[in-house]
Protein backbone atom coordinates (compact mmCIF):
# COMPACT_ATOMS: atom_id res chain seq x y z
CA UNK A 1 0.00 0.00 0.00
CA UNK A 2 1.37 3.51 -1.05
CA UNK A 3 0.86 5.87 1.71
CA UNK A 4 0.29 9.04 0.72
CA UNK A 5 -2.12 7.61 -1.52
CA UNK A 6 -3.61 5.78 1.61
CA UNK A 7 -3.53 8.46 3.77
CA UNK A 8 -5.48 10.61 1.17
CA UNK A 9 -8.11 7.89 1.07
CA UNK A 10 -8.10 7.97 5.16
CA UNK A 11 -8.93 11.49 4.65
CA UNK A 12 -11.43 11.38 2.15
CA UNK A 13 -13.45 8.68 4.50
CA UNK A 14 -12.50 10.21 7.25
CA UNK A 15 -14.51 13.80 6.22
CA UNK A 16 -17.44 11.85 4.94
CA UNK A 17 -17.77 9.94 8.26
CA UNK A 18 -15.95 11.13 10.62
CA UNK A 19 -14.73 7.37 11.35
CA UNK A 20 -10.93 6.24 10.95
CA UNK A 21 -10.26 4.63 7.97
CA UNK A 22 -12.22 1.24 8.18
CA UNK A 23 -13.55 1.79 11.47
CA UNK A 24 -10.86 0.56 13.76
CA UNK A 25 -8.04 3.21 15.17
CA UNK A 26 -4.73 2.16 13.29
CA UNK A 27 -3.10 1.16 16.73
CA UNK A 28 -5.77 -1.67 16.75
CA UNK A 29 -5.60 -2.89 13.08
CA UNK A 30 -1.70 -2.78 13.72
CA UNK A 31 -2.48 -5.38 16.73
CA UNK A 32 -4.62 -7.45 14.44
CA UNK A 33 -2.33 -7.17 11.69
CA UNK A 34 0.56 -8.95 13.91
CA UNK A 35 -2.00 -11.67 15.33
CA UNK A 36 -2.86 -12.36 11.49
CA UNK A 37 0.98 -12.88 10.49
CA UNK A 38 1.46 -15.04 13.18
CA UNK A 39 -1.57 -17.07 12.16
CA UNK A 40 -0.04 -17.06 8.66
CA UNK A 41 3.35 -17.90 9.67
CA UNK A 42 1.53 -21.05 11.71
CA UNK A 43 -1.31 -22.55 9.71
CA UNK A 44 -4.53 -23.78 11.62
CA UNK A 45 -2.89 -22.16 14.78
CA UNK A 46 -5.51 -20.13 16.64
CA UNK A 47 -3.57 -16.63 17.58
CA UNK A 48 -5.59 -14.99 20.39
CA UNK A 49 -6.14 -11.61 19.83
CA UNK A 50 -7.47 -8.51 21.87
CA UNK A 51 -10.56 -8.74 20.04
CA UNK A 52 -12.25 -4.87 19.94
CA UNK A 53 -16.12 -4.18 20.39
CA UNK A 54 -17.59 -3.58 16.87
CA UNK A 55 -20.86 -1.68 16.64
CA UNK A 56 -22.81 -5.11 16.16
CA UNK A 57 -23.23 -7.69 18.58
CA UNK A 58 -21.13 -10.48 19.03
CA UNK A 59 -21.80 -13.21 16.54
CA UNK A 60 -23.20 -11.05 13.82
CA UNK A 61 -19.46 -10.79 12.40
CA UNK A 62 -17.53 -8.93 14.37
CA UNK A 63 -14.33 -11.44 14.44
CA UNK A 64 -14.42 -11.01 10.33
CA UNK A 65 -15.15 -7.46 10.16
CA UNK A 66 -12.17 -6.61 12.39
CA UNK A 67 -9.66 -8.60 10.56
CA UNK A 68 -11.44 -7.16 7.14
CA UNK A 69 -10.73 -3.78 8.62
CA UNK A 70 -7.31 -4.78 9.37
CA UNK A 71 -6.37 -6.18 5.70
CA UNK A 72 -8.70 -3.39 3.85
CA UNK A 73 -6.96 -0.71 1.36
CA UNK A 74 -8.42 1.60 -0.23
CA UNK A 75 -8.42 0.08 -3.70
CA UNK A 76 -10.01 -2.73 -2.59
CA UNK A 77 -12.76 -4.24 -4.31
CA UNK A 78 -15.04 -5.89 -1.27
CA UNK A 79 -17.53 -8.45 -1.29
CA UNK A 80 -19.32 -9.64 1.52
CA UNK A 81 -21.51 -13.03 1.56
CA UNK A 82 -23.96 -14.58 4.05
CA UNK A 83 -25.29 -18.16 3.12
CA UNK A 84 -23.59 -17.66 -0.64
CA UNK A 85 -25.81 -14.49 -0.88
CA UNK A 86 -24.96 -10.95 -1.43
CA UNK A 87 -28.48 -10.01 -0.22
CA UNK A 88 -29.05 -11.05 2.60
CA UNK A 89 -29.05 -9.13 6.23
CA UNK A 90 -25.91 -9.86 7.48
CA UNK A 91 -24.10 -9.32 4.00
CA UNK A 92 -25.92 -6.01 3.19
CA UNK A 93 -24.91 -4.66 6.71
CA UNK A 94 -21.83 -5.25 6.83
CA UNK A 95 -20.81 -3.99 3.29
CA UNK A 96 -22.47 -0.83 3.60
CA UNK A 97 -20.63 -0.31 6.57
CA UNK A 98 -17.77 -0.81 5.22
CA UNK A 99 -18.35 1.27 2.22
CA UNK A 100 -19.57 4.58 4.91
CA UNK A 101 -16.31 4.16 7.11
CA UNK A 102 -13.68 2.84 3.81
CA UNK A 103 -14.89 4.21 1.02
CA UNK A 104 -13.84 1.40 -0.82
CA UNK A 105 -15.79 -0.10 -3.95
CA UNK A 106 -17.91 -3.07 -3.09
CA UNK A 107 -19.29 -5.79 -5.52
CA UNK A 108 -21.21 -9.17 -5.73
CA UNK A 109 -18.80 -10.20 -8.74
CA UNK A 110 -16.87 -12.53 -7.06
CA UNK A 111 -14.01 -12.58 -9.84
CA UNK A 112 -13.62 -8.85 -9.27
CA UNK A 113 -13.39 -8.99 -5.78
CA UNK A 114 -9.76 -8.35 -3.94
CA UNK A 115 -11.54 -9.00 -0.82
CA UNK A 116 -14.42 -11.45 0.08
CA UNK A 117 -15.71 -11.47 3.78
CA UNK A 118 -18.17 -14.56 3.93
CA UNK A 119 -20.12 -16.20 6.61
CA UNK A 120 -21.14 -19.93 5.83
CA UNK A 121 -19.96 -20.47 2.46
CA UNK A 122 -17.30 -20.11 0.10
CA UNK A 123 -18.35 -18.73 -3.70
CA UNK A 124 -18.14 -21.61 -6.15
CA UNK A 125 -16.34 -19.20 -8.82
CA UNK A 126 -12.68 -20.47 -8.14
CA UNK A 127 -10.69 -18.04 -6.53
CA UNK A 128 -7.24 -16.68 -7.25
CA UNK A 129 -3.73 -15.50 -5.65
CA UNK A 130 -5.34 -11.77 -5.76
CA UNK A 131 -7.88 -12.79 -3.40
CA UNK A 132 -8.32 -12.87 0.35
CA UNK A 133 -11.25 -14.65 2.01
CA UNK A 134 -11.98 -13.67 5.57
CA UNK A 135 -14.41 -15.85 7.49
CA UNK A 136 -16.92 -15.11 10.36
CA UNK A 137 -16.50 -17.39 12.75
CA UNK A 138 -18.55 -18.50 16.01
CA UNK A 139 -16.36 -20.87 17.21
CA UNK A 140 -12.93 -20.96 16.70
CA UNK A 141 -12.24 -24.21 18.90
CA UNK A 142 -13.10 -27.27 17.19
CA UNK A 143 -12.51 -29.79 20.08
CA UNK A 144 -15.01 -27.14 22.24
CA UNK A 145 -17.95 -29.51 22.50
CA UNK A 146 -15.85 -32.60 23.28
CA UNK A 147 -13.67 -31.31 25.84
CA UNK A 148 -14.80 -27.64 27.49
CA UNK A 149 -11.90 -26.77 29.49
CA UNK A 150 -9.73 -24.37 27.21
CA UNK A 151 -6.55 -25.42 29.17
CA UNK A 152 -7.08 -28.84 28.19
CA UNK A 153 -7.78 -27.99 24.56
CA UNK A 154 -4.79 -25.90 24.05
CA UNK A 155 -3.01 -28.91 25.91
CA UNK A 156 -4.24 -31.51 23.08
CA UNK A 157 -2.89 -28.94 20.19
CA UNK A 158 0.25 -28.20 21.56
CA UNK A 159 0.87 -32.25 21.55
CA UNK A 160 -1.34 -32.65 18.18
CA UNK A 161 -3.74 -35.23 20.77
CA UNK A 162 -6.40 -35.35 18.41
CA UNK A 163 -8.21 -38.90 19.07
CA UNK A 164 -10.79 -37.18 20.59
CA UNK A 165 -12.24 -35.94 17.25
CA UNK A 166 -12.23 -39.32 15.73
CA UNK A 167 -14.35 -40.45 18.59
CA UNK A 168 -16.91 -37.69 17.18
CA UNK A 169 -17.17 -38.93 14.20
CA UNK A 170 -16.70 -42.63 15.33
CA UNK A 171 -20.00 -41.29 16.96
CA UNK A 172 -21.61 -39.89 14.16
CA UNK A 173 -21.47 -43.16 12.52
CA UNK A 174 -22.30 -45.43 15.46
CA UNK A 175 -25.40 -43.47 15.63
CA UNK A 176 -26.77 -42.38 11.97
CA UNK A 177 -24.47 -45.02 10.11
CA UNK A 178 -22.78 -42.41 8.29
CA UNK A 179 -20.38 -39.19 9.25
CA UNK A 180 -23.47 -36.89 10.09
CA UNK A 181 -21.67 -33.85 10.79
CA UNK A 182 -22.87 -31.54 7.27
CA UNK A 183 -21.01 -27.93 8.57
CA UNK A 184 -18.30 -27.25 10.50
CA UNK A 185 -16.56 -30.18 9.11
CA UNK A 186 -12.82 -30.85 10.88
CA UNK A 187 -9.84 -30.85 8.70
CA UNK A 188 -6.04 -31.08 9.64
CA UNK A 189 -4.23 -28.35 8.27
CA UNK A 190 -0.14 -28.76 6.92
CA UNK A 191 -0.10 -32.34 8.45
CA UNK A 192 -0.67 -30.87 11.94
CA UNK A 193 -3.08 -28.00 13.67
CA UNK A 194 -6.90 -29.40 13.78
CA UNK A 195 -8.96 -26.48 12.77
CA UNK A 196 -12.30 -25.59 12.45
CA UNK A 197 -13.53 -24.24 8.55
CA UNK A 198 -16.30 -22.15 10.58
CA UNK A 199 -19.94 -23.54 9.54
CA UNK A 200 -19.20 -23.90 5.98
CA UNK A 201 -20.90 -26.69 4.56
CA UNK A 202 -18.51 -30.03 4.10
CA UNK A 203 -19.48 -29.20 0.57
CA UNK A 204 -16.88 -26.60 0.58
CA UNK A 205 -14.32 -28.48 2.74
CA UNK A 206 -12.21 -29.30 -0.85
CA UNK A 207 -12.15 -25.79 -1.83
CA UNK A 208 -10.21 -25.23 1.44
CA UNK A 209 -7.54 -27.34 0.01
CA UNK A 210 -3.88 -25.72 -1.42
CA UNK A 211 -6.29 -22.96 -2.22
CA UNK A 212 -4.24 -20.03 -4.34
CA UNK A 213 -6.42 -17.62 -2.16
CA UNK A 214 -4.98 -15.91 1.56
CA UNK A 215 -8.10 -17.52 4.03
CA UNK A 216 -8.19 -15.69 6.75
CA UNK A 217 -10.77 -16.64 10.14
CA UNK A 218 -11.56 -14.05 12.65
CA UNK A 219 -13.60 -14.98 16.10
CA UNK A 220 -14.54 -11.57 18.14
CA UNK A 221 -16.43 -12.95 20.89
CA UNK A 222 -13.70 -15.85 21.08
CA UNK A 223 -11.11 -13.31 20.49
CA UNK A 224 -8.92 -15.76 18.49
CA UNK A 225 -7.46 -15.65 14.46
CA UNK A 226 -6.28 -18.40 12.69
CA UNK A 227 -5.31 -18.68 8.94
CA UNK A 228 -4.53 -20.93 5.97
CA UNK A 229 -1.98 -19.22 3.37
CA UNK A 230 -2.21 -19.82 -0.04
CA UNK A 231 -1.60 -23.20 -1.55
CA UNK A 232 -1.60 -25.04 2.37
CA UNK A 233 -2.90 -28.75 2.20
CA UNK A 234 -5.78 -28.66 4.05
CA UNK A 235 -7.45 -32.40 4.88
CA UNK A 236 -10.93 -33.01 5.95
CA UNK A 237 -10.93 -36.17 8.81
CA UNK A 238 -12.44 -39.40 8.05
CA UNK A 239 -12.14 -43.12 8.55
CA UNK A 240 -10.28 -45.77 5.77
CA UNK A 241 -14.02 -47.53 5.73
CA UNK A 242 -16.43 -44.35 6.18
CA UNK A 243 -14.43 -41.62 4.49
CA UNK A 244 -14.66 -38.03 4.11
CA UNK A 245 -17.85 -37.01 1.49
CA UNK A 246 -19.85 -33.99 0.39
CA UNK A 247 -23.45 -33.56 -0.40
CA UNK A 248 -25.06 -34.43 -3.38
CA UNK A 249 -28.63 -33.69 -4.69
CA UNK A 250 -30.46 -35.07 -6.70
CA UNK A 251 -31.66 -31.99 -8.10
CA UNK A 252 -30.38 -28.95 -10.55
CA UNK A 253 -30.91 -25.53 -9.74
CA UNK A 254 -34.23 -24.49 -10.98
CA UNK A 255 -33.14 -21.49 -12.16
CA UNK A 256 -29.48 -21.16 -13.49
CA UNK A 257 -29.53 -25.69 -14.03
CA UNK A 258 -26.20 -25.88 -12.30
CA UNK A 259 -25.74 -29.33 -11.20
CA UNK A 260 -21.74 -28.23 -9.26
CA UNK A 261 -23.12 -26.05 -6.91
CA UNK A 262 -24.08 -25.92 -3.48
CA UNK A 263 -28.32 -26.10 -3.09
CA UNK A 264 -30.45 -24.27 -1.31
CA UNK A 265 -34.31 -25.94 -0.35
CA UNK A 266 -36.92 -23.42 -0.97
CA UNK A 267 -40.20 -24.24 0.32
CA UNK A 268 -42.71 -22.86 -2.06
CA UNK A 269 -45.81 -23.27 -0.94
CA UNK A 270 -48.22 -24.83 1.96
CA UNK A 271 -48.90 -27.97 -0.17
CA UNK A 272 -45.34 -29.61 -0.05
CA UNK A 273 -43.92 -27.58 -3.06
CA UNK A 274 -40.44 -26.94 -3.27
CA UNK A 275 -37.42 -26.04 -5.50
CA UNK A 276 -33.44 -25.86 -5.19
CA UNK A 277 -31.25 -22.77 -6.37
CA UNK A 278 -28.06 -22.12 -5.89
CA UNK A 279 -27.05 -21.08 -2.38
CA UNK A 280 -24.35 -18.36 -4.19
CA UNK A 281 -26.36 -15.95 -5.76
CA UNK A 282 -23.58 -14.66 -7.50
CA UNK A 283 -22.46 -17.90 -9.59
CA UNK A 284 -25.93 -18.63 -10.07
CA UNK A 285 -26.85 -15.01 -11.99
CA UNK A 286 -23.37 -15.37 -14.00
CA UNK A 287 -24.69 -18.55 -15.38
CA UNK A 288 -28.09 -17.24 -16.17
CA UNK A 289 -25.95 -14.27 -17.63
CA UNK A 290 -24.26 -16.70 -20.16
CA UNK A 291 -27.64 -18.17 -21.14
CA UNK A 292 -26.25 -21.90 -19.90
CA UNK A 293 -29.96 -23.05 -18.84
CA UNK A 294 -30.33 -26.62 -19.12
CA UNK B 1 10.63 -62.75 32.66
CA UNK B 2 13.29 -60.48 32.86
CA UNK B 3 15.49 -60.02 36.04
CA UNK B 4 14.88 -55.96 36.14
CA UNK B 5 12.09 -54.35 37.44
CA UNK B 6 9.43 -52.70 35.22
CA UNK B 7 8.86 -49.52 37.77
CA UNK B 8 11.08 -48.43 40.40
CA UNK B 9 10.73 -45.32 42.78
CA UNK B 10 13.36 -44.59 45.64
CA UNK B 11 13.14 -41.95 48.28
CA UNK B 12 10.18 -40.30 47.62
CA UNK B 13 8.60 -37.05 49.13
CA UNK B 14 5.56 -34.81 48.60
CA UNK B 15 4.41 -32.20 51.07
CA UNK B 16 0.93 -30.28 50.86
CA UNK B 17 2.55 -26.85 52.62
CA UNK B 18 3.53 -28.49 56.21
CA UNK B 19 1.47 -31.18 55.78
CA UNK B 20 3.34 -34.42 54.80
CA UNK B 21 1.91 -36.59 52.30
CA UNK B 22 4.66 -39.12 51.29
CA UNK B 23 7.96 -38.78 52.74
CA UNK B 24 10.87 -41.34 52.05
CA UNK B 25 8.79 -43.71 50.24
CA UNK B 26 10.90 -46.24 47.71
CA UNK B 27 9.64 -49.33 45.86
CA UNK B 28 9.62 -51.59 42.96
CA UNK B 29 7.42 -53.53 41.08
CA UNK B 30 8.30 -56.31 38.55
CA UNK B 31 6.50 -57.38 35.31
CA UNK B 32 3.26 -59.27 36.02
CA UNK B 33 3.38 -58.29 39.56
CA UNK B 34 0.88 -56.91 41.88
CA UNK B 35 0.98 -54.24 44.78
CA UNK B 36 -1.34 -53.71 46.89
CA UNK B 37 -0.85 -49.72 48.79
CA UNK B 38 -3.27 -50.19 51.83
CA UNK B 39 -3.69 -47.42 54.53
CA UNK B 40 -6.36 -45.74 56.09
CA UNK B 41 -7.74 -42.35 54.83
CA UNK B 42 -5.38 -39.57 54.40
CA UNK B 43 -2.06 -41.84 54.55
CA UNK B 44 -0.43 -40.33 51.65
CA UNK B 45 -1.54 -43.97 48.96
CA UNK B 46 -3.41 -41.32 46.48
CA UNK B 47 -0.51 -38.90 46.58
CA UNK B 48 1.77 -42.00 45.58
CA UNK B 49 -0.09 -43.14 43.12
CA UNK B 50 -0.38 -40.16 41.31
CA UNK B 51 3.25 -39.57 41.90
CA UNK B 52 4.21 -42.87 40.36
CA UNK B 53 2.13 -42.55 37.37
CA UNK B 54 3.54 -39.11 36.78
CA UNK B 55 0.47 -36.89 37.42
CA UNK B 56 2.02 -35.40 40.68
CA UNK B 57 5.29 -34.07 41.03
CA UNK B 58 6.96 -35.08 43.90
CA UNK B 59 9.24 -33.04 46.09
CA UNK B 60 12.24 -35.43 46.54
CA UNK B 61 13.15 -38.66 45.11
CA UNK B 62 12.46 -40.33 41.17
CA UNK B 63 10.23 -42.70 39.60
CA UNK B 64 11.82 -44.07 36.71
CA UNK B 65 10.12 -46.87 34.44
CA UNK B 66 11.74 -49.25 32.17
CA UNK B 67 9.98 -48.80 28.26
CA UNK B 68 9.93 -51.26 25.89
CA UNK B 69 12.16 -50.01 23.72
CA UNK B 70 14.57 -47.39 25.62
CA UNK B 71 15.51 -48.53 28.31
CA UNK B 72 14.87 -46.95 31.94
CA UNK B 73 13.41 -43.37 31.73
CA UNK B 74 12.98 -41.05 34.79
CA UNK B 75 8.91 -40.39 34.21
CA UNK B 76 9.14 -36.85 35.82
CA UNK B 77 11.72 -35.93 33.48
CA UNK B 78 10.40 -37.08 30.28
CA UNK B 79 8.35 -34.31 28.39
CA UNK B 80 4.83 -34.10 28.80
CA UNK B 81 4.41 -35.42 24.93
CA UNK B 82 6.60 -38.76 26.10
CA UNK B 83 4.69 -39.25 29.67
CA UNK B 84 1.11 -38.58 27.28
CA UNK B 85 2.06 -41.49 24.97
CA UNK B 86 3.03 -43.67 27.59
CA UNK B 87 -0.23 -42.59 29.43
CA UNK B 88 -2.34 -43.73 26.47
CA UNK B 89 -0.04 -47.02 24.91
CA UNK B 90 1.77 -48.55 28.05
CA UNK B 91 -0.15 -47.93 30.97
CA UNK B 92 -3.58 -48.19 32.59
CA UNK B 93 -5.16 -45.47 35.04
CA UNK B 94 -8.12 -46.96 36.76
CA UNK B 95 -10.33 -44.13 38.64
CA UNK B 96 -12.13 -44.65 41.89
CA UNK B 97 -14.80 -42.98 40.19
CA UNK B 98 -15.49 -44.65 37.01
CA UNK B 99 -16.97 -41.38 35.79
CA UNK B 100 -13.57 -39.38 36.32
CA UNK B 101 -11.82 -41.88 33.91
CA UNK B 102 -14.64 -42.22 31.36
CA UNK B 103 -16.83 -39.96 28.31
CA UNK B 104 -19.92 -40.10 30.10
CA UNK B 105 -22.31 -39.09 26.63
CA UNK B 106 -20.20 -40.81 24.14
CA UNK B 107 -21.02 -45.04 23.83
CA UNK B 108 -19.00 -47.57 24.95
CA UNK B 109 -17.42 -48.80 21.87
CA UNK B 110 -16.38 -45.26 21.13
CA UNK B 111 -14.72 -45.11 25.16
CA UNK B 112 -12.81 -48.01 24.63
CA UNK B 113 -12.10 -47.16 21.31
CA UNK B 114 -10.27 -43.96 21.58
CA UNK B 115 -7.18 -44.77 22.50
CA UNK B 116 -6.77 -46.81 19.13
CA UNK B 117 -7.84 -43.54 17.58
CA UNK B 118 -5.71 -41.25 19.63
CA UNK B 119 -2.97 -43.64 18.49
CA UNK B 120 -3.86 -43.31 14.68
CA UNK B 121 -6.04 -46.00 13.86
CA UNK B 122 -8.52 -44.91 11.34
CA UNK B 123 -11.18 -48.11 10.34
CA UNK B 124 -13.86 -48.10 11.75
CA UNK B 125 -14.55 -51.61 11.74
CA UNK B 126 -11.23 -52.68 13.36
CA UNK B 127 -12.15 -50.23 15.99
CA UNK B 128 -15.67 -51.84 16.83
CA UNK B 129 -14.33 -55.15 16.82
CA UNK B 130 -11.03 -54.46 18.82
CA UNK B 131 -13.96 -52.79 20.98
CA UNK B 132 -16.41 -55.68 21.27
CA UNK B 133 -13.49 -58.01 22.14
CA UNK B 134 -12.39 -55.77 25.28
CA UNK B 135 -15.71 -55.75 26.04
CA UNK B 136 -16.28 -59.71 26.06
CA UNK B 137 -12.60 -59.28 28.11
CA UNK B 138 -14.51 -57.77 30.88
CA UNK B 139 -17.39 -59.73 30.95
CA UNK B 140 -19.66 -57.15 29.32
CA UNK B 141 -22.07 -57.82 26.25
CA UNK B 142 -21.20 -56.17 23.37
CA UNK B 143 -24.32 -55.63 22.00
CA UNK B 144 -24.27 -52.50 24.91
CA UNK B 145 -21.62 -51.26 22.47
CA UNK B 146 -23.49 -48.45 21.19
CA UNK B 147 -25.15 -47.15 24.40
CA UNK B 148 -23.37 -44.38 26.58
CA UNK B 149 -22.58 -45.10 30.08
CA UNK B 150 -25.13 -42.85 31.17
CA UNK B 151 -26.96 -45.86 30.70
CA UNK B 152 -24.76 -48.63 32.81
CA UNK B 153 -24.86 -49.47 36.30
CA UNK B 154 -21.84 -48.92 38.92
CA UNK B 155 -20.69 -52.03 38.31
CA UNK B 156 -20.61 -51.72 33.99
CA UNK B 157 -19.30 -48.53 34.61
CA UNK B 158 -15.77 -49.72 36.36
CA UNK B 159 -15.59 -52.66 33.88
CA UNK B 160 -15.54 -50.52 30.92
CA UNK B 161 -13.08 -48.27 32.43
CA UNK B 162 -11.05 -51.22 32.96
CA UNK B 163 -11.67 -52.59 29.04
CA UNK B 164 -11.25 -48.80 27.92
CA UNK B 165 -7.28 -49.13 29.72
CA UNK B 166 -6.51 -52.47 28.49
CA UNK B 167 -7.04 -52.08 24.55
CA UNK B 168 -3.72 -51.05 24.12
CA UNK B 169 -2.25 -53.61 26.15
CA UNK B 170 -0.94 -51.81 28.50
CA UNK B 171 2.16 -53.30 30.88
CA UNK B 172 1.96 -51.69 33.93
CA UNK B 173 -1.65 -49.92 35.15
CA UNK B 174 -2.37 -48.06 38.13
CA UNK B 175 -5.56 -48.68 39.89
CA UNK B 176 -6.68 -46.01 42.80
CA UNK B 177 -10.05 -47.99 44.97
CA UNK B 178 -10.91 -49.76 42.01
CA UNK B 179 -13.87 -51.64 44.13
CA UNK B 180 -14.68 -49.11 46.21
CA UNK B 181 -18.39 -47.54 45.83
CA UNK B 182 -19.48 -50.78 44.59
CA UNK B 183 -22.11 -53.10 46.58
CA UNK B 184 -20.16 -56.36 47.80
CA UNK B 185 -21.40 -58.91 45.08
CA UNK B 186 -20.77 -56.73 42.46
CA UNK B 187 -17.14 -55.76 43.98
CA UNK B 188 -16.43 -59.70 44.11
CA UNK B 189 -16.97 -59.89 40.43
CA UNK B 190 -15.20 -57.53 39.34
CA UNK B 191 -12.11 -58.45 41.97
CA UNK B 192 -12.56 -61.93 40.16
CA UNK B 193 -12.06 -60.48 36.94
CA UNK B 194 -9.33 -58.33 37.92
CA UNK B 195 -7.41 -61.33 38.97
CA UNK B 196 -8.21 -62.82 36.14
CA UNK B 197 -6.94 -60.06 33.78
CA UNK B 198 -4.12 -58.95 35.95
CA UNK B 199 -2.82 -63.01 35.57
CA UNK B 200 -3.67 -63.63 32.28
CA UNK B 201 -2.38 -60.45 30.37
CA UNK B 202 0.57 -60.28 32.88
CA UNK B 203 -0.39 -57.01 34.22
CA UNK B 204 2.02 -55.50 36.26
CA UNK B 205 -0.36 -53.46 38.84
CA UNK B 206 -0.23 -50.80 41.81
CA UNK B 207 -3.46 -51.05 43.57
CA UNK B 208 -3.99 -48.90 46.15
CA UNK B 209 -6.87 -49.43 48.38
CA UNK B 210 -8.20 -49.39 52.23
CA UNK B 211 -10.14 -52.57 51.93
CA UNK B 212 -7.65 -55.18 53.18
CA UNK B 213 -9.49 -57.82 51.33
CA UNK B 214 -8.90 -56.53 48.00
CA UNK B 215 -5.16 -56.58 48.78
CA UNK B 216 -5.51 -60.22 49.86
CA UNK B 217 -7.26 -61.21 46.65
CA UNK B 218 -5.41 -59.61 44.24
CA UNK B 219 -1.75 -58.18 45.15
CA UNK B 220 1.13 -60.44 45.72
CA UNK B 221 3.06 -58.13 47.49
CA UNK B 222 1.51 -55.29 50.29
CA UNK B 223 2.86 -52.16 51.12
CA UNK B 224 0.93 -50.48 54.74
CA UNK B 225 1.49 -46.67 54.64
CA UNK B 226 1.09 -44.42 57.51
CA UNK B 227 1.04 -40.54 57.58
CA UNK B 228 3.35 -40.52 54.30
CA UNK B 229 5.61 -43.63 55.74
CA UNK B 230 6.00 -46.96 54.85
CA UNK B 231 5.47 -48.88 57.68
CA UNK B 232 5.32 -52.55 56.60
CA UNK B 233 5.99 -54.49 52.91
CA UNK B 234 6.20 -57.99 52.70
CA UNK B 235 4.19 -60.75 51.03
CA UNK B 236 0.41 -60.01 51.16
CA UNK B 237 -0.14 -63.34 52.96
CA UNK B 238 2.45 -62.58 55.04
CA UNK B 239 1.88 -59.27 56.08
CA UNK B 240 -2.07 -59.97 56.85
CA UNK B 241 -1.38 -63.34 58.76
CA UNK B 242 1.94 -62.23 61.11
CA UNK B 243 1.80 -58.17 60.85
CA UNK B 244 4.59 -56.75 62.98
CA UNK B 245 4.05 -53.19 62.95
CA UNK B 246 1.25 -51.87 65.68
CA UNK B 247 -0.25 -49.99 63.01
CA UNK B 248 -0.66 -52.92 60.13
CA UNK B 249 -2.03 -54.80 63.17
CA UNK B 250 -4.00 -52.38 64.33
CA UNK B 251 -5.28 -52.48 60.66
CA UNK B 252 -5.27 -56.32 60.00
CA UNK B 253 -7.46 -56.62 63.20
CA UNK B 254 -10.46 -53.57 62.46
CA UNK B 255 -11.52 -55.62 59.71
CA UNK B 256 -15.12 -56.67 60.47
CA UNK B 257 -15.66 -59.68 59.56
CA UNK B 258 -19.20 -61.62 59.55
Amino acid sequence: MNAPTALASVRRAGERTRYNFAYLDERTKRMIRRAILKAVAIPGYQVPFSSREMPLPWGWGTGGMQVTAAVLGPHDVLKVIDQGADDTVNAVNIRRFFERTAGVRTTTRTAEATLIQTRHRIPETPLTEDQIVVFQVPVPEPLQRLEPRETETRRMHALADYGLMHVKLYEDITRHGRIATSYDYPVTVNGRYLMSPSPIPKFDNPKLDRSPALMLFGAGREKRIYALPPYTPVASLGFEDHPFEVQRWDAACALCGSRESFLDEVITDDRGGRMYVCSDTDWCAGRRAQGERA
Amino acid sequence: MNEEPILRASGLAKRYGARVALEDVSLELWEGEVLAVVGESGSGKSTLLAVLAGRVAPDAGRVEYRTRHEGWRDVHAMSEAARRMLERTDWGFVHQRPEDGLRMTVSAGANVGERLMGLGARHYGRIRSQAAHWLEQVEMDPARMDDAPLSFSGGMRQRLQIARNLVTRPRLVFMDEPTSGLDVSVQARLLDLLRGLTRRLALAAVVVTHDLGVARLLAERMMVLKDGRVVETGLADQVLDDPQHPYTQQLVSSVITP
